[in-house]
């Protein structure tokens, strides 16, 4: 049969507003970002030094990593499947570029080892998962005590003292503004049109949504998943990158509840845990709110316990809305 | 449609459970529509149809699953408009799923007695009584060598499926509803089980047995129910049937003359297949699928069409047999790979094969010829809108734009959504596995139309359909399969609902044997 004539002129137009279609393709990512200013402004006239330099730095600098982390994750997330490793890897990669640094290496091979490291390490998992069958969350959980174990095991948990100076990229500031900023706004901007606009960032949306139908459309799911969790790995490594080189000592553990932090930066930010939908615009910004959020409590002199609390009711909260959501969509 | 009139079924015993006008609809579509159905005590009544004809949702009404939209169901003396599953126990009525539903960690004891174990006051559970009793219960169903001890996990589908009987009948039930309970089992346990049903009729029980194989249906029925398109054909005494006019009555007789069929200009082959087979699913198939032609490919549930299909396109490969493609042959062994080759395949099921229902019309329309609207790795999605908007109106399908979500259609546009995917790979060779399946008349013809449109303009098209009036309206040439063999190749001058209808019901092969 012939190709459809591009010329013809559809015999419809798009009835919405560009502003309408905005909304209902974006509409997590707007809610995030309208809680962040409404935080700002709320937080900010009960202390207005609250908005100072130095805290806004704090806040969005100090967290950049755990954005860049949730880049990856979201990919991850938006195939369908999870890691729940990440914050171990992120501990073991921390430790490795640490002692390169210190053992005299160039700092540039201290900074970009981790990103190797990790696609590799994610790499495996992503082949068990895809290869092996296994359910994701079973096998990142293996690879959590795999990773965690070895580590306490081999470093005892020692910190990483004297580190070269040179090596503390995150504390460089480019063109006035922190390093992590950059890496931040740059990798989310560049993984989002890469999710969007490429071959392979729709395919993993399709795979996420329904795996059956893109097999059967020639995707190469398993093959997809495995370079998703490759890739998600190597984001871990940037990550590293920033968070081992902010501060003057790197401590060889696990940071703690980093992978939930993570997990839930993506899925507050609007990337269903069913897979297929989803921005790293989200999480990135879902990142920040809780970076501001945890700040904020300290400037309204409200506990920092109640931080977690928070968060896991905006984790309830954003799954319910989720939930319901997709049960007006695909109402027929 | 009006159903064939009956004859009066005058019964001296009152019925153990009557449906009366027994409607109901899921999300618009009715998929029973106004369905009269009784058991009786002590006989086996065999309920038929094919997939999508309302058989489950009929079994799933009288055991309480789903409450009806209209009618009324009388279960012994009382008549209700809903039952639930409450009711069903009280009433006496256990049904046999076909996913057994056991506790594969538990004993074939405990099994049984699960929800209504025999205690020893301050709820203790009786062990030995528990034990006992089991024991009775597969004793009588002739099962001395099952373990009542033995963890239901470690058992055989048959042997879990006698736990699953002696669990029904540990509620004294009455009626007992059986969902396919031969799908799975081998011949030696198909016996077996056909035994089992015998035993309990002679006790008494009503037997609703689900299937689709007939000879196990006129071995063990005392009457047949076929229900088509959610609506009753017919009730009959087993006597009065042969397995060929119960085919006739599964899938229809009338020939809508309203087949918008043009005139086939049918040319050079394209796809030849010899001997191919795929495991134990099919074997020995060999056709050949021309430019310009509809192919149809009829047979019963379970007789191995969608399977040639799905080997075809390389989800499941041949095991034996060759493909051959303009002369050429292949080795299919990816979707991918034949896809590249020009082959499209509409699956059966939209749902699981088909679409991503979170993505809009244009990102599942350019899904598998992304190529075409990307530049390098990055997709143009000006084209990408285009191409769905010019889909849309090719296929007519009713949508708000490119950009609506495919979860929001209705099922006929789902389909053309489906096919516009297809078409956008410019295929030679489109496999459409029950086309027109749930959805409406007039989406159903304007698919029809489309078709012939394609085969018109040099497209080979095989058609596997479930409907005989789709078949034989459609079709150029018919082949039919029967368990998993090609039986038949019948010219579309004479093919008609008796000579296709005989070779699905396996006449063919029994007159070769």
């Amino acid at each position: 049969m012939a190709a459809p004539d591009l010329h013809a002129a559809p015999d419809f137009h798009p009835k919405r507003s560009l502003a309408a279609r905005i909304v209902s393709a974006y509409g997590q990512e707007i809610v995030i970002a309208a809680a962040i200013v409404a935080l700002f402004v709320v937080v900010s006239t009960i202390n207005p030094r609250f908005l100072g330099t130095n805290n806004l730095n704090t806040i969005i600098a100090g967290n950049a990593y755990i954005a860049v982390a949730a880049i990856g994750m979201s990919m991850v997330i938006i195939t369908g499947q999870i890691d729940v490793s990440v914050g171990a890897l992120i501990g073991v990669l921390a430790t490795i570029s640490g002692n390169l640094a210190v053992s005299g290496a160039p700092v540039w091979i201290a900074w970009i080892a981790p990103v190797f490291i990790g696609a590799a390490i994610s790499g495996v998992t992503g082949a068990l998962v895809a290869y092996g069958r296994l359910p994701s969350i079973v096998v990142t959980l293996g690879m959590l005590s795999i990773l965690k174990g070895g580590l306490v095991s081999v470093t005892g948990g020692a910190w990483i003292n004297h580190l070269p100076p040179a090596f503390q990229l995150a504390q460089q500031r480019w063109l006035g503004l922190p390093v992590p900023i950059w890496f931040m706004v740059a990798l989310t901007l560049l993984a989002f049109l890469w999710m969007r606009n490429t071959a392979f960032g729709r395919s993993l949306y399709a795979i996420g949504g329904n795996p059956e139908a893109a097999r059967a459309a020639g995707i190469p799911v398993e093959r997809r998943i495995v370079q998703t969790f490759m890739i998600h790995g190597a984001f871990a490594g940037i990550a590293t990158m920033i968070f081992a080189t902010q501060l003057r000592v790197i401590q060889s553990t696990v940071p703690p509840n980093l992978e939930l932090t993570i997990i839930t930066a993506s899925v507050i930010g609007g990337v269903s845990i069913l897979g297929g939908t989803g921005t790293v615009i989200g999480s990135t910004l879902a990142a920040i709110l809780f970076a501001a959020i945890g700040s904020a409590m300290i400037f309204v002199n409200v506990s920092a316990y109640w931080l977690r609390a928070v968060i896991g009711f905006l984790i309830l909260v954003t799954v319910l809305v989720d939930m319901a959501r997709r049960n007006r969509e695909f109402r027929q | 449609m009006t159903p064939p009139v009956m004859p009066p079924v005058t019964s001296p015993v009152t019925p153990l459970v009557s449906l009366a006008g027994v409607s109901k609809s899921f999300a618009g579509v009715r998929v029973l529509k106004d369905v009269d159905f009784d058991v009786l005590p002590g006989e086996v009544h065999a309920l038929l149809g094919e997939n999508g004809a309302g058989k489950s949702t009929l079994i799933k009404v009288i055991a309480g699953v789903h409450a009806p939209d209209g009618g009324t169901i009388t279960i012994g003396e009382r008549e209700l408009a809903a039952v639930t599953p409450r009711d069903a126990v009280e009433g006496g009525i256990a049904t046999v799923y076909q996913e057994l539903l056991l506790f594969p960690e538990l004993s074939v004891a405990e099994n049984v007695f699960l929800g209504h174990a025999p205690t020893r006051g301050l709820g203790r559970l009786d062990w030995t009584q528990m034990r006992r009793r089991a024991r009775q219960l597969l004793d009588s169903l002739d099962s001395h060598d099952l373990d009542v001890d033995a963890k239901v996990g470690t058992l055989s589908v048959a042997n879990r499926q006698r736990v699953e009987i002696a669990k029904a009948l540990s509620q004294n039930a009455r009626v007992l509803i059986m969902d396919e309970p031969t799908a799975a089992l081998a011949d030696a346990d198909v016996r077996r089980l056909m035994d089992v049903v015998r035993r309990l009729r002679a006790r008494g029980v009503g037997i609703v047995y689900v299937s689709h194989k007939l000879p196990e249906i006129f071995e063990l029925a005392d009457r047949v129910t076929v229900l088509r398109d959610g609506a009753l054909i017919g009730t009959k005494p087993i006597a009065e049937v042969t397995e060929q006019s119960l085919v006739a009555m599964m899938v229809g007789r009338e020939i809508d003359h309203l087949f918008p069929k043009p005139e086939p200009a049918i040319r050079e082959t394209v796809l030849k297949v010899e001997g191919l087979a795929c495991g134990d699913r099919f074997r020995d198939v060999s056709f050949e699928l021309r430019r310009g032609e509809i192919l149809g490919m009829a047979g019963l549930v379970g007789s191995g069409r969608t399977e040639v299909a799905l080997t075809i396109f390389g989800i499941t490969p041949a095991t034996a047999g060759t493909i051959e493609l303009e002369g050429r042959p292949v080795a299919i062994t990816s979707p991918r790979h034949a896809c590249d080759l020009g082959i499209a395949y509409v699956p059966e099921d939209r749902g699981l094969q088909g679409l991503v229902r979170p993505m809009t019309i244009a990102q599942n329309v350019s899904m598998a010829s992304l190529r075409k609207v990307a530049t390098g790795i990055f997709i143009r999605f000006a084209d990408e809108a285009l191409r769905a908007a010019a889909s849309i109106k090719q296929l007519g399908t009713r949508a708000r734009g490119p950009d609506q979500v495919v979860g929001q259609l209705s099922g006929g546009n789902q389909q053309k959504v489906v096919l516009g995917k297809w078409l956008e790979t410019n295929p030679r060779i489109l496999i459409m596995d029950e086309p027109t399946r749930g959805i409406d008349v007039g989406a159903k013809s304007e698919i029809h139309a489309l078709m012939g449109r394609l085969a018109q303009e040099g497209m080979a098209i095989l058609m596997i359909s479930s409907e005989l009036p789709e078949v034989l309206g459609m079709s150029d040439r018919v082949l039919v399969m029967h368990a998993g063999r090609l039986v038949a190749a019948i010219d579309r001058a004479d093919a008609n609902p008796e000579s296709v209808g005989a070779a699905m019901a396996g006449a063919a092969a029994q007159e070769a044997a």
